[in-house]
């Protein structure tokens, strides 16, 4: 076998023994994975070069599911049981979920976060989520021959913190040691920051596939300051495809009738998109309508005009003016579109930065920190101080908020309230905590309800319970309280409004060790295939170089057991493969010795007349 | 075990001491900006990423209190209010909310001026009037906490900075509704 090993020798993919830390941009329509080799960032492809997965889970009646490439191209046929863009039901209730059309599985109301039904049972999010966040770290893995020792994930700036914490579930689920959630836009200023060596004001602008984001800057050596970001969570490019696809259901007159036929439509309004980014207009020759560039841009002039007021926002939170913005950075494949490219140019009164490629360079940047959080890089001067996106409060009489962390704060931060018992011997209390900017209660994201037990019992209004809220660098809140005159510490139970409790993240682990037989299953099949198909191209080229060192007899039986193979490599069973291979290496175990000899003997003559 | 407790130590100085700045109103906010930097760089958490969960909450612990002294020193107007808490005449924004009759007769004045404002043009109008008081004030305040050295001053020019701050808001809140 020696002879036919592909692999060079000391050519170990991960020389230096570093620890593999990867970067990961999980994003609403696709996701990547990066990391930082020979001092490069760079994407890793998956086993047929792409680099881009399509976050799409397709779950199957059977149990098994169907991740990436081979669940979208079902997502037309199968869309009860695709589910895509489940980045827009992170963290979220059914109430404030807005789905894009082609997205057709059933969400269930459970209370807190919503939930989809699938032929495979009841999925939440962060498990649908997990399951694209363990394919990128099989590809990590696979790529490295190694384990990940940790990993960046990004998330949207302004994601709240039911939305973070359910990623960082997501992760934790798919066996991913989480070294840091980082905004997408700073994870893209670091890519740029790095690769150009600028220094001032920049703001990012990242129309994604679901969200947008927009955050101001200030890059000096090494310090990556984001001073304010704004944005929409429900606002991306799946919008623009709506309107295309209301403007051919507007044309030719014909509604979609069912789920396929939607589905087809929106998979239609995104490829018209993408043509319409290229040409100025584009004839559907099957549909017997032209859609030109300028109708496509007067139908989605208002979500654009959305994303500028968003800008203006941030702006005025940082104080400053376009005037001050030294470069703007596109982010999101969304800003392949030419009127985004123009109205961003328009506002900040300059052409945006283009250079690298906006699908890649959230992953990038967030690979570059990773490699740093992972010790990696010593010298390394990489630092990333970031806000929280989202004022905190608490609930007061009158359903009113009370500010506790106004927004746009650098984090770590840390803020302190005191509050009283209005009840003689009462020894708890209830907090709600909110996120938003409104002043109503109804108004704003609930996060979770903190119950304080164990305060000791005293006279009404004595008990003074200093109660701090912490928000850490990956923009997650807790909570700590302590009644100041004992100096007891009050006991926290919380209840997340849309979040998972601890028991139900055991509960989906356990849940995941269980199919994670089914997954080692799946994955042993793909590797003995994979395995397979090397040993037979080394076969069939050694057999192509030194086929002629073979007797007849013994070709017969080579090609015998090369063809029991082929036929073989159709069977779902890892165990059969793996034994036709071996039966195959057994078949060519003499041949292999021939052409070691012929090798030899070939070197040593060479080396004879060499010295002659 | 020691190094928690001489940090703890450290964590406990006021926000002069710990960015090792004069303890006066006047101060460059480039310096403030680069101390605040370069003391994030030595004990902000993503530095101990590598090193386990203790260290990361040693380190959050700095990173927090490094912020929150940041947060006051860098706008003038909490400052001034962190200045006068020190020096023994806190502001009590809340509970003390009595100001004097010619500040209450102009906000009454502005207020009013807001609500015929119709134009971003009249709005920016006022936006400019406000500020020209706004910087008089700051220099009020500047002159009571670093020269006259009467604190007890600086208290009522800190109580009318935040009438200001929050009239400037509401200008800006109308600014986004007309645009």
């Amino acid at each position: 076998m020696a002879l036919l090993q592909i692999s060079e020798p000391g050519q170990s993919p991960n020389p230096h023994g570093r620890r593999v830390a990867i970067g990961i941009d999980l994003g609403t329509t696709h996701s990547l994975v990066a990391s930082v080799r020979h001092g490069i960032a760079e994407c890793l492809p998956d086993a047929q070069g792409r680099v881009l997965l399509p976050s799409v889970v397709r779950y199957l009646a059977d149990g098994r599911r169907q991740i990436g490439f081979e669940a979208l191209a079902q997502q037309t046929a199968d869309p009860r049981n695709t589910i895509a863009s489940v980045k827009r039901l992170m963290g979220r209730g059914l109430n404030d979920v807005k789905l894009p059309q082609q997205a057709d599985y059933s969400l269930i109301d459970s209370g807190a976060m919503v939930q989809v039904s699938t032929c495979a049972g009841i999925k939440s999010p962060v498990e649908v989520s997990a399951e694209i966040l363990a394919t990128l770290r099989y590809r990590a893995e696979d790529t490295f021959n190694d384990d990940i020792f940790g990993a960046v994930i990004t998330v949207p700036a302004y994601f709240d913190d039911a939305q973070r914490q359910a990623t960082k579930d997501a992760a934790k689920l798919a066996g991913l040691n989480v070294l840091r959630l980082i905004s997408e836009p700073t994870a893209a200023a670091i890519a740029y920051g790095l690769d150009n060596a600028v220094e001032g004001v920049y703001a990012v602008y990242d129309l994604g596939g679901g969200t947008f984001d927009i955050s101001i800057l200030r890059l000096s050596v090494g310090v990556f300051e984001v001073i304010a970001t704004g944005g929409d969570t429900a606002l991306g490019g799946d919008d623009y495809d709506r309107v295309l696809a209301d403007l051919i259901v507007a044309r030719t007159g014909i509604a979609p009738p069912d789920a396929v036929a939607r589905a087809q439509l929106m998979a239609q309004a995104r490829q018209l998109k993408e043509a319409l980014s290229a040409e100025t207009q584009v004839e559907l020759a099957d549909a017997g309508i032209t859609i030109t560039r300028s109708e496509f841009e007067a139908a989605s002039a208002s979500l654009t005009e959305r994303t500028l007021v968003a800008a203006r926002k941030a702006l005025r939170d940082a104080s400053m003016t376009v005037n001050d913005v030294k470069g703007v950075v596109l982010v999101g494949g969304s800003t392949r579109m030419p009127q985004i490219r123009a109205a961003v140019a328009n506002y900040f009164a300059q052409e945006p930065l283009i250079n690298l490629n906006p699908d890649e360079v959230v992953a990038l940047g967030a690979a570059i920190q990773a490699n740093q959080l992972a010790g990696n890089n010593p010298e390394g001067d990489l630092l990333l101080l970031d806000v929280i996106p989202l004022s905190l409060g608490v609930e007061t009489y009158g359903g009113l908020v009370e500010r506790i962390v106004p927004r746009n704060q650098t984090i770590p931060t840390a803020m302190a309230q005191d509050f009283t018992t209005y009840k003689d011997g009462q020894t708890a209390l209830a907090l709600h905590v909110v996120q938003g900017e409104r002043d109503l209660v109804a108004d704003c994201r609930s996060l979770a309800r903190f119950e304080l037990r164990g305060i000791p019992p005293m006279a009404a209004g004595a008990a003074r319970i200093r109660v701090t809220f912490t928000v850490d660098a990956d923009g997650l809140l807790s909570v700590h309280a302590r009644e100041q005159v004992s100096s007891v510490e009050a006991q926290i139970e919380v209840r997340p409004s849309y979040g998972l409790t601890d028991q139900q993240i055991a509960g989906m682990l356990q849940e995941s060790f269980r199919t994670a037989q089914e997954d080692m299953q799946a994955r042993a099949l793909v590797e003995a295939r994979v395995d397979a198909d090397r040993l037979l191209l080394a076969i069939r080229g050694a057999l192509d170089a030194d086929g002629d060192l073979l007797e007849d007899n013994e070709r017969v039986a080579i090609d015998a057991a090369i063809d029991a193979l082929v036929a073989g490599l159709s069977s779902h069973s890892p165990a059969e493969i793996e034994s036709l291979s071996k039966a195959l290496a057994l078949a060519t175990e003499s041949f292999a010795a021939m052409r070691m000899n012929r090798g030899i003997s070939q070197a040593l003559s060479g080396r004879h007349i060499e010295t002659i | 075990m020691s190094d928690i407790l001489v940090s703890q130590a450290g964590l406990q100085a006021d926000d002069f001491t710990l960015f090792d700045l004069p303890r006066q109103f006047a101060l460059d906010r480039a310096a403030v900006d680069a101390r605040w930097k370069a003391m994030q760089r030595e004990a902000h958490p993503d530095r101990f990423a590598a090193q386990g969960a203790s260290a990361q909450r040693i380190a959050m612990q700095w990173s927090v209190r490094i912020n929150e002294a940041y947060q006051r020193l860098k706008e003038p107007l909490s400052r001034a209010a962190y200045l006068c808490e020190l020096a023994g005449v806190p502001v009590q924004a809340q509970t003390n909310t009595a100001m004097p009759a010619q500040f209450l007769m102009q906000q009454m004045e502005w207020r009013e001026e807001l609500e015929a404002a119709n134009t971003s043009l009249e709005l920016d109008a006022i936006v400019e009037m406000v500020e020209r008081e706004r910087i008089k004030m700051l220099q009020q305040c500047e002159h009571a906490l670093d020269v006259a050295h009467e604190p007890a001053q600086a208290v009522s020019a800190v109580r009318s900075l935040m009438f200001i701050d929050k009239f400037l808001q509401d200008v800006h809140q109308r600014i986004d509704q007309i645009s």
